[in-house]
Parts: C-alpha cells; structure tokens; sequence
C-alpha cells in the first residue's frame, strides 16, 4: 500500500456533468421541435379540455336564423346547414378526439410492449408464438381489420376502441422485441443475471426502461394514425354517431358544401391537421433526444 | 523543408455553450521517410490532428485555424480536383478497424485493383496483375486464392494487411497510421508493425502513426509527439523521450505503461490521480497543470508553447522538475 | 491437464476457493444447407476445451489469450451465463452446476464479474446509487436497509466521492464506470471478482488507477480477482499466476515471474516475444 492515504477526489476526479440545472434548463436542452410541438399541443388541447368554458355556444346548439353562415365575429369558423357554430363543435370534437385516441393508443401500449419484451427477453417458443401471432396481425391492412371488428361490435365508439388495439398491438411488440433483443446482450443484463437478480427484475426494472423509447417515439405518430382513422371512420358512419360532435363527423357533414360553405369542412380539417403536426414534432424530438445521448 | 509542416492547427466542435475545441494549436513536422509517432489518451486530439492532414475531419468538427503544408503546398486551399489527386497519390492512409475499412460485399482483390484502375490509370489485367504482386508484397500468402477472399473470410491481420496494400498503391509519400494496430492479437500486431517498416524503409515512405500505446510508438517510430488536452506537450527522438522525458504528464504516461518485467513483483504504482480533460472543460493556463505534481504558482499562466529543452527535443513545460536528472544521467551514460 | 501446483505451499484445503474441472463448452456450427443435404458430420466448435484450474483466496490468477482463445467464454461458463456442456465449477467444493434457483444465486454472489466496456456495463437509466442500493437489497445483505450509508460505504471502496451517487452512467468518465461497476460486484459481498478485460478500453493512465485499486481491493477485502485480458503486461502488474490459453485450452500455467521468464509453451514464448516493449531500445529484431 502506498504511504500517503489517496482521498478520493484525488483519485478519481469529479464527474463530467456540471451540478444539476434548474427546470429551465432542462427544458431548454429538448430539441426545438419537441418544444414547437410542445406548444402547438398544449394550446390545442388546453382548449379541448376547456371547451366547456370557451365555446361560445354548446355543441349541438341550434340557431335556426343562422344557417350556412360563413365565419364572422359571432361565429369564428360559421355555421352549418343545421345552424350550429361550427367553432363550438370543433372544440368540442377535438377534445372527443383527443381523450379516444390517448385512450386507445396509450391504455393497450404498456401490455404490447411488455408482450414484445417478454418474446425478445426470452426466445425460445414464446417468441416463436408471439412473432407468428404479431405478423399474422400485422400482414392485414389495419384500417380493413378495423372496419371488419366494427363491422361485428356494430358502428359507435365500441368498434373503434376494440378494434384499433386487436390491430396495433403487433407493431409495439414487434418494436419492443427488437429492442430487447439488443439490450439482452448488453453486459448490464448479463450484471443481473450474475448479482443474480430474478428475471422478473432484470426484464421489468432493467429491461424495459431501456426499450420503451422507440415505442414512445412510434405511439406518436401512432396517435395522429388512430386521430385520423376515427376521422376517417366517423366520416364513413361507423365511428362516432351523429349528432354527437367529432371533428371526421364535421367534416363529412361539410363535404357537401365545399364549394358553397367552405368552412365547414374546411376549418376543422385544419385543426385536425396542426394537432397532427404538433405530435408529430414531438415525436421526432424524443427520437432526436435519443440519439444525441447515443442511444439508438 | 519537411514534407509535412502543421502549423498552429486548431480544430472545434460545436458544443451546447459554444465551440468545443479540441485541437488547440498544433505544431507539427515530418521529414520525408521518417517515422513520427503521436500518442495520447482520450482527448488529446491525435487522432483529429491525423485526419485533418487530409482534411477528413469528421463533421460537425472544423479546422478553425492554422496551416497545413505538404512539399510546400498548402493544404487547406486545395479545390477540389487537386484535393482528391492529394488523396489518391500523396497521402495514404490506414485505420483501426481493419474489417469496417474495407467493403464487405466487395471481394478484397477488386478492391485494390479499383484503387488501382481509379488512382493509376490501369486497364483491367494490368491492374488485377498489381494487386496480386501488392498482396505478395504486403506479405499475404497464396495471393491468387486471397485475391477472391470477401473481407469477412479474413482474419483482422490479413484484412489490415489489405488496407495498407490499398492505401500504398499509390507509392504515397506519406502513410497516415490511426491505430493500426490496436484491433489486432499481439502477435498480428508485431507482424504488421513490422510490415510497415519495411515498406516504409523500402519506399521512403514517412508515417505519422497515431496510437495510444507507447510500445507500438517505440517499436515503429524515429520521433514521437505526445498529446495532451488538445496541445503537444513534448517531442523529440523515441529513445531521448522514453529515458529523458522533460514533461511531467510524458513522465506519468510512461509510469502508468504496463511492463512485462513487474511480473513476481506485483505492487502499487504511482498512478496519475484523475483522469484527462474533457472536450468542455477549459483549464487557464498549462492543461496538465490540474493533475501535475510540480505544479507551482504560475503555471495558470503558461503558455502551452513548445521550447527547446535538448537537440530536436521541445517540451512545453517550464518548470523542467527532470532537467538535473536528466542532464546528469546522459553524462553518467546511464537511464534517468 | 494437471492440476496446478498451489504456489503459496499452504496445501490447506480452506485456502482454496475455485476449482475448474475439466469444463468444455461447444457451440454448434451452422451448417449450409448443403452440408446438411449431403449429411455431413461436422465437429461441434470447443470454445473451451477441457479447462481444468484452480483459485486460492485472496489470489489474482490471469488468464491470457487473443481473441478466439475462449477465454471469455470460459468466465462466462464460470457463472453460468452460458451453461457449460462439460465438467465442474466448485467454489468451496460445492459444484454451481449442480444447483438452481436461491442456491445457485447464493453461488453466483459470491462470484461476481466486471465486464470490458464501461459504457454498457450500467443501466442508462439508474442512478448509482439506485444501481448500488438495488444490489445489497436483493441480496439482503447486512446494511443495505440504510441506503445513504451502504452506497457511501461502497463509493469508498472503489476511491469515488458521494457525489457520484446521484449521476447517471452518463455522465461519468470510463475510469468512474468501471468504479461503479466494480463498487457494484462489491455491494454484495463477493469473493472472487472476474474482471472480463475489465480495463481493456480504459486510457492507460486510467488504468494503471484501476489496476492498484484491485490490488488495494486484494489487501483490505481479501477479494479474490480472475483477471482477463489480452495484454501480458497488464497481467504481469496485477497477477500472481498466469494461466494462458489459446483455442479454448490451456497451454501454460505458473507463477507469473516463471512462465515470463522461462516460458516452456511456444505459443507463449510467441506472445512475449511479439510483445512490444515501451523502451525504443529494446525494438524487435528485424525479420
């Protein structure tokens, strides 16, 4: 042993990081299109929650002296050929929209995930039945399976709710799968098995946190996907039933009078569209944090 | 006139708070035919000083400052016709990993003969006839079975052996070494050391050979620089560094090498406490000088520029806590 | 394979703690297909051929080798990451093959390894302490219910500050990941550490530091240490015995001073003669 004792500042120097940053820093160091997106979401759906309170008129109100009017003071996005305040009926059917599709991307998202992990944790035939099981799901066209589901629950919120996690759950099982197989051959696995840890520890406390990342990244557009379909299936009469506001339904409605009344079918669309963008960005900026901190 | 001037080279990074610099001001020279070594730990920047001779430092990184001269000719302002003939016929260079070098879906021999057809002009037969004679000459046996071997039905030493064969086609007059070595067995990594002496004894070829480990700079090198932080702290001769070093950070790198003879005698060394800057970390003055035992008030001061201390021998240091040891084993003839 | 003399003379059966016993392990070769049509019998690959050794208490064997020689493989087979095909693992004559379950974890406590690269040999997502602490809590080891203690204590250990209990791996050097790694073989009170070219990708400065700290480990814990690696010189710093392999077997074995200075394998007397000498004055004979 050497004479003079070694303190351990001496030996092993100071960690890199400088001291833990305030809030604001940390948010400062997301990538842009995270705090973009952030933003153009948050307003959105701050709005949705409170539509309530800032609709000017209920959903289904109807004003009878007011038919097909285009936007003015009173009416922000106009009226439809019922005489309600197309404006009101966006809110309110973005925030239907958005509480199904977080509903139905994010309640089925942890099961499929562990599911995939489990099959790339483990091998073997559980992977075995799970891959034939996820690619016989994933070889059907997802809207074709979605619509065959509604087509036996019957057209309502039910078909939609079903039937988009029976189809999605494939793709984060698959994602997860992949991942695990990766961070299975990590020497910070092997550590677990040989400070002998149980499997059960290694796969959910070791394991996932380290695979979930690209599952989030993928829920995001998942997410504008799942907003769409129900736009898409409301549009077609099997989603969302009229007269109940959803802003597919007011689209449908306002095919119709494209040319006549723009606006009905028009403004709306755009809402949908920057709620889209905005996710969207927020998904590419948590893949983009992954990758600036050398993750893949 | 060297063959290689470096002057005042300075490279950086863009960084979260600004510019990252991680070359900070690098002089350099190799004469032609000699055998520089540049060695250094993590962060040193021995292997950006390397690449930017040939001006592939890997992006977002930028050569910020200074000058780089080959035969005279500046470097930096080559456009980009005289920059590629600089490449093809000038320089050569090898890296590390010798099977993520070469194409793997490309059989090994049509890989030299491309380099051949493309740099020298030569028609098809002619060009695969050089690249069997260049197999041979890189020491590869049966060089006609070899020459239809894929990358991946090599081993490391024989896939390096091709990339030095690709990267001498030319008859460069410089060979730019990364760690040439450091992916190869012990044994392997004596052979190609080895090979690159004798191709360089042969053809007059000078090396700038980067590496980590001072026993692969003190088997193949004439002179050595040895990089800290971003700066040269001390050159000259291998021998006159390795048994009279005159900076105290080249002193504690050759006390923490390995040595075989420890073997039966296993005790503690004297180990240099923390560890080398990062990237980030800008230290005024000496950058040794947090981890320095002679440290001394002023050396937050020191300018990091090289001074003579013996015959083609520069230290950075001022201090020169070894100058009397020194000075008195050369005249007692014996190893300070 | 003899078995190697115990250089130490203390011929006491408590001094030993390992005993490898003829431990093979083979991976099967992928056949193309038209090997299988043609029905060809192909040798299964002998990662690790017949390795047979032992390991006292409180002893630093090396094991050296290139790549190929097995002897990854064969710490692996040690803990039965990879399950052996052949022969016995005994620590304290107790055969880890022969067990399951809380004794084969028990087994495995005692036997911990430190893996080559620092970067992936911690959960990104932990904390060190949490990584530490989660280390003497499973294994209820005696002071880890006071985590702030227990995880300080450790630090100590591996000569790092309390302050690095609270970062991620990320944020750490390479020398401070291998620390932490090492701190957490410790947390569960080990008697052997395998140390899996566990300073291989470390700066050399960095790893002359981590070099005495198993040295200082061996002194205060009396912790056993198998240290592997490619590199002769680094083995002769820590080592007292050196067993070196090549193709899954071993060629020699000894105390290390003898088998550098009088090596009586050729494949050993071929490693230390390509070994490269840091002194400029001792340059390989030209071929």
């Amino acid at each position: 042993m050497s004479a003079t004792p070694v303190t351990p500042a001496d030996v092993a120097g100071p960690p890199l990081a400088r001291p833990r940053r305030g809030v604001r820093s940390r948010i400062k160091g997301w990538p842009t299109s995270v705090k973009v997106g952030g933003v153009i979401v948050g307003i959105l759906a701050l709005a949705a929650l409170f539509a309530p309170l800032i609709a000017p008129y209920g959903p289904n109100e109807i004003d009878p002296f007011a038919l097909l009017q285009s936007p003015s003071s009173q009416h922000l996005f106009g009226t439809d050929d019922a005489g309600r305040d197309v404006f009101s009926r966006a809110l309110y059917g973005l925030r239907l929209d958005i509480v199904l599709c977080l509903l139905v991307t994010y309640v089925p998202l942890p099961f499929a995930v562990l599911v995939g992990a489990l099959a790339g944790y483990f091998g073997g035939w559980v992977d075995t039945v799970v891959s034939r099981l996820a690619d016989i799901m994933i070889s059907f066209p997802f809207i074709v399976l979605v619509m065959a589901i509604v087509a036996i629950v019957g057209p309502g919120i039910e078909g939609f709710l079903i039937g988009v996690p029976i189809a999605a759950w494939a793709l984060y099982a698959r994602l997860a799968r992949a991942e695990m197989l990766i961070v299975r051959e990590q020497p910070y696995m092997m550590a677990t098995t040989a400070l002998g840890y149980s499997k059960t520890r290694a796969i959910l406390k070791h394991g996932l946190p380290n695979v979930i990342r690209p599952c989030l990244v993928y829920s995001t557009i998942d997410l504008i996907g799942n907003l769409i379909l129900l736009a898409g299936l409301s549009y077609l009469g099997f989603g969302v039933q009229p007269p109940t506001a959803e802003l597919g339904g007011i689209i449908a409605d306002g095919q119709g009078y494209l040319l006549t009344a723009w606006w009905i079918a028009t403004l709306p669309g755009l809402v949908l569209v920057l709620f889209g963008v905005g996710v969207g960005l927020i998904g590419e900026g948590i893949s983009d944090r992954g990758l600036e901190r050398g993750e893949r | 006139m060297s063959l290689l001037e470096i002057e005042s080279l300075r490279i950086e990074f863009p960084g979260e708070d600004g510019q990252l610099v991680a070359v900070k001001g690098v002089d350099l020279a190799v004469e032609a035919g000699e055998v520089l070594g540049l060695v250094g730990e993590s962060g040193s920047g021995k292997s950006l000083t390397c690449r930017a001779v040939m001006r592939m430092v890997p992006a977002p990184g930028a050569i910020s400052a200074g000058s780089i001269r080959f035969d005279g000719a500046d470097v930096l302002s080559l456009d980009t016709s005289k920059l590629r003939d600089f490449r093809a016929h000038s320089v050569g260079m090898i890296y590390q990993n010798p099977f993520g070098s070469l194409n793997p879906t490309m059989r090994v021999g049509a890989q030299i003969a491309e380099t051949l057809k493309v740099n020298r002009g030569m028609k098809r037969d002619a060009a695969k006839a050089e690249a069997l004679a260049l197999l041979e000459r890189v020491g590869i046996e049966d060089p006609e079975h070899r020459y239809r071997a894929y990358p991946h039905e090599l081993s490391g030493g024989m896939c390096q052996r091709v990339m030095i064969a690709i990267a001498t086609a030319s008859s460069p007059r410089l060979m730019l070494a990364d760690e040439p070595t450091t992916a190869l067995d012990v044994t392997t990594q004596a052979q190609i050391l080895k090979l690159l002496a004798r191709m360089s004894a042969e053809e007059g070829m000078a090396m700038l050979l980067v590496s980590h480990d001072f026993g692969v700079i003190a088997q193949a090198c004439d002179r050595v620089a040895v990089m800290y932080g971003g700066h040269i702290v001390e050159s000259g001769p291998v021998e006159t560094i390795y048994h009279e070093p005159e900076h105290p950070y080249t002193k504690a790198l050759l006390n923490s090498v390995p040595e075989l003879d420890s073997a039966g005698n296993v005790q503690r060394r004297a180990a240099l406490a923390g560890h080398p800057p990062e990237l980030s970390d800008v230290i005024p003055g000496c950058v040794f000088a947090p981890r320095c035992e002679y440290a001394r008030p002023g050396c937050e001061a020191v300018s990091m520029k090289l001074e003579k201390v013996g015959p083609a021998h520069d230290s950075a240091c001022p201090v020169r806590p070894f100058a009397d040891a020194n000075s008195k084993a050369k005249a007692e003839g014996v190893e300070a | 394979m003899t078995e190697v003399e115990n250089v130490t003379d203390l011929g006491s059966e408590r001094a030993r703690l390992l005993e490898v016993d003829s431990l093979v392990k083979e991976f099967g070769v992928r056949r193309s297909l038209a090997e299988r049509l043609a029905r060809r019998q192909i040798d299964p690959f002998r990662a690790v051929d017949d390795v047979s050794f032992t390991l006292d208490r409180g002893e630093i064997l090396g094991i050296a080798g290139g790549s190929g020689s097995g002897k990854t493989t064969l710490a692996r087979c040690l803990i039965r990451l990879i399950e052996p095909d052949g022969g016995e693992v005994r620590v304290d004559g107790v055969n880890i093959r022969d067990h399951k379950g809380p004794e084969l974890r028990e087994l495995r406590r005692r036997m911990q390894m430190v893996f080559q690269d620092p970067y992936a040999s911690l959960n990104p997502r932990m904390t060190v302490g949490a990584a530490l602490h989660e280390a003497g809590k499973v294994h209820e080891r005696p002071g880890a219910e006071d985590e702030g203690a227990f995880v300080s204590r450790l630090l100590g250990l591996v000569q790092l500050t309390d302050r690095i209990a609270s970062r991620k791996p990320r944020e750490l050097s390479g020398g401070q990941r291998q620390r932490v790694s090492i701190a957490r073989a410790l947390a569960v009170d080990p008697e052997l550490i395998i140390a899996d070219e566990a300073v291989s990708a470390l700066d050399v400065s960095v790893q002359a530091q981590l070099l005495n700290l198993f040295l200082d480990l061996r002194e205060e814990l009396g912790v056993a240490v198998l240290f592997i690696s490619h590199q002769l010189a680094v083995i002769a710093e820590v080592a007292d015995r050196i067993a070196v392999m090549r193709h899954g077997r071993i060629v020699e074995t000894g105390p290390t001073q003898e088998v550098f200075a009088r090596p009586k394998d050729e494949y050993t007397q071929a490693l230390l003669r390509a070994h490269p000498h840091p002194d400029p004055r001792m340059r390989f004979a030209a071929s």
